[in-house]
């Protein structure tokens, strides 16, 4: 299960993730989400069994809001719960239904945000990555290829963060000292979207 | 209690003691009329933003006119526009300063301005210049 993958894989990295943080951060992103991330897996076995997938993504989705502090428990915890409203009541994924509910988690953060591509912010992994799975979909792409080219673009977004100056987030208020880092919340997205890659 | 009903107003920081501070200096513009709840924190007490609390912070806020939210900065902002988004009461993050915003909501909440006029009062607080 994706959920489980992506905690394992935020877990693994949390001293990495808050290394970039305390760069160009305060220094508490790779634990922030990494408490996240244990709250969403450790809410999973008191679902019921056979919850559509899409539910289970909400439930992650509160929790990581409700234990992740920082600005990415608000913005991880909308992206999951508006994917799993985008897949509603279906009992199975297929890759145009998770090519939704990828467009409707973009759609979420950027309200919630106001980033834009260019920001330095985790939209500069989500946006690419969205957008690298659509075109693979319409290309005639699976559900591994589409998420295989989606988590390719959110590495190659992350990697573009590092020239950019911040103008959303914490970092912002460095200005020009935030080039030259990778943005934590891009390099963070990238993990979770490898793992989804990982776990179709 | 007050006996009629005002506008709540929610001070959401990153430190409990700075939106304690700020509820402080803004009941005391409040004439004792106004509600002002603080969200600072997370939920050990340490520096960073609670969902939870501010949730608890609005219930405890509303009286049923409405509750403005004024934040500081960054996962506070976040986490007041999440809260007033998911709310089913009517719940309103202000685009305002935190002291000066407070204080502004404090007097007009008291003075019993509606919903509207607390966050219009929170968001011209932008416009007292100190120099």
């Amino acid at each position: 299960m994706w959920i489980r993958l992506a905690a394992e894989r935020v877990t693994a990295e949390a001293d990495r993730l808050t290394a970039l943080d305390a760069a160009i951060g305060d220094g508490d992103h790779g634990h922030n989400l990494e408490r996240g991330f244990a709250a969403a897996v450790a809410a999973l076995p008191e679902l019921p069994e056979g919850m559509p997938p899409g539910k289970v993504l909400v439930a992650a989705g509160r929790a990581i809001i409700s234990k992740t502090g920082g600005a990415s428990g608000p913005l991880y915890g909308t992206a999951l719960r508006r994917a799993g409203k985008a897949l509603g009541e279906a009992g199975e994924i297929d890759a145009a239904g998770l090519g939704a509910a990828l467009r409707a988690a973009l759609e979420g953060v950027q309200e919630l945000g106001k980033a834009v591509e260019g920001d330095k912010t985790l939209v500069d992994a989500l946006g690419p990555a969205v957008a690298a799975y659509e075109s693979t979909l319409t290309a005639g792409g699976d559900l591994a290829a589409c998420t295989r080219a989606a988590a390719d673009a959110a590495r190659e977004g992350a990697e573009a963060t590092i020239p950019l100056q911040a103008r959303k987030g914490r970092a912002s208020y460095l200005g020009e000292r935030s080039v030259g880092h990778m943005d934590p919340g891009a390099s963070s997205t990238t993990l979770i979207l490898e793992a989804l890659a990982d776990a179709v | 209690m007050p006996s009629e009903s005002v506008v709540g107003i929610v001070v959401v920081s990153h430190s409990r003691a700075l939106a304690e501070g700020v509820a402080e200096v803004a009941r005391a513009m409040g004439v004792g009329k106004a509600v002002i709840e603080p969200a600072g924190g997370d939920a050990e007490g340490g520096l960073g933003t609670s969902p939870d609390l501010v949730e608890r912070a609005v219930a405890a806020a509303d009286s049923g006119d409405g509750v403005v939210l004024l934040a500081d900065l960054g996962s506070s902002v976040l986490t007041a526009r999440l809260v007033a988004e998911d709310a089913e009461t009517r719940v309103v993050l202000a685009d305002a300063p935190l002291v000066e915003g407070a204080i502004a909501a404090a007097s007009t909440a008291a003075a019993g301005g509606g919903l509207e006029e607390v966050v219009a009062a929170a968001e011209s607080a932008y416009d007292f210049r100190k120099r």
